[in-house]
């Protein structure tokens, strides 16, 4: 399985995306933001860091890159897509996911190790957590804080789309705890803190992490046994 | 040449913390009177020929402003 991991200037992340997906057992490709070109790979992820600079708003610019154009219309095809941080910004900005990320609320940059309850299993990049389970892995934002209408929020509650929340503390004042969201179909999932940060005992504070470079990889081979795309939404 | 000015606020509702840490810095210059202090963005576009507002409101709507988060107006100005 290859897994594509987007290179935009200012991308930081895009090294570990890449080293966690190699962890998982998969083959990590490397794609550039000018080029539209996917090089065939069966799902991407959109990394952390400041793509261009964070000028105008986080994300906002690199929506228009070559390469999200490919991505945008792959994704609505149903190719699994993970935003992480800076990622999840770009897939607000670009309308796959619903509502916006501002400025945290108390106007710090948010730099620790977090506590997460993962609430939705049915996603391309969560279907090997169990519903519930409490995960720590980095959270590192200044912007991370998410807001949506009340209506989108209540639907995002009633379709079971909330992939987690933060617990223990909520790092940046988003509505109803938000740390991860994914749209309707389950394929594309936006999170704000950093599961790549957590696959390794070296560097991570746990392994939790991993299973989202995991998960897809048991999505991908459900897709291709089944001949159906697995890790749809219920 | 003439200029289009395009003004970005985040909307009503939306909670504005930087415009809060100014508001809450102002009794500190000795101005008591001040309720609240919202911070937007001023945009200027200068377009090589006529000012071609549809086109700035294409690209408000699309680029320089987050529908879901703010609202925006845009007016030629006759000073450019």
């Amino acid at each position: 399985m290859r897994i594509g991991v987007v290179t935009f200037p200012g991308s930081l992340d895009d090294g570990d995306a890449a080293r966690a997906a190699r962890i998982a057992g998969a083959e990590a490709v490397r794609l550039w933001h000018g080029d539209p070109d996917l090089h065939g790979v069966d799902a991407v992820v959109l990394p952390g860091g400041f793509s261009y600079g964070d000028y105008l708003r986080c994300g906002a610019i690199a929506r228009f890159a070559p390469v999200m154009e490919s991505i945008i219309k792959a994704a609505n095809g149903g190719l699994p897509v993970l935003g992480i941080c800076n990622g999840f910004q770009v897939l607000c900005e670009a309308h796959l996911l619903p509502g916006a990320l501002t400025r945290n609320q108390h106007l710090h940059f948010r730099n620790r190790d977090q506590w997460l309850r993962v609430q939705s299993v049915d996603t391309a990049w969560t279907n090997g957590y169990t519903e519930g389970q409490e995960i720590l892995i980095p959270v590192k934002n200044g912007e991370g804080c998410y807001v949506a209408d009340e209506r989108t929020l209540d639907a995002l509650e009633a379709e079971g789309r909330i992939v987690a929340r933060y617990i223990k503390g909520n790092p940046n004042g988003s509505q109803r705890d938000i740390a991860a969201i994914t749209n309707e179909a389950g394929n594309v999932v936006g999170i704000m803190p950093h599961p790549e940060h957590a696959v390794e005992a070296l560097t991570g504070p746990s392994l939790d992490g991993l299973g989202f470079f995991t998960s897809v990889l048991r999505a991908l081979a459900g897709a291709t046994a089944g001949g159906q795309q697995s890790g749809g939404h219920q | 040449m003439a200029r289009v000015v395009v003004d970005v606020m985040l909307k009503p509702e939306i909670l504005d913390p930087q415009g809060q840490a100014v508001a809450n810095a102002l009794p500190r210059l000795g101005v008591t009177d001040v309720s609240s202090v919202r911070i937007g963005r001023r945009i200027e576009i200068e377009f090589a020929g006529e000012a071609d507002l549809d086109r700035a409101r294409e690209i408000a709507d699309k680029l320089l402003a987050n529908p879901v988060i703010e609202d925006f107006d845009i007016r030629v100005t006759e000073d450019a």
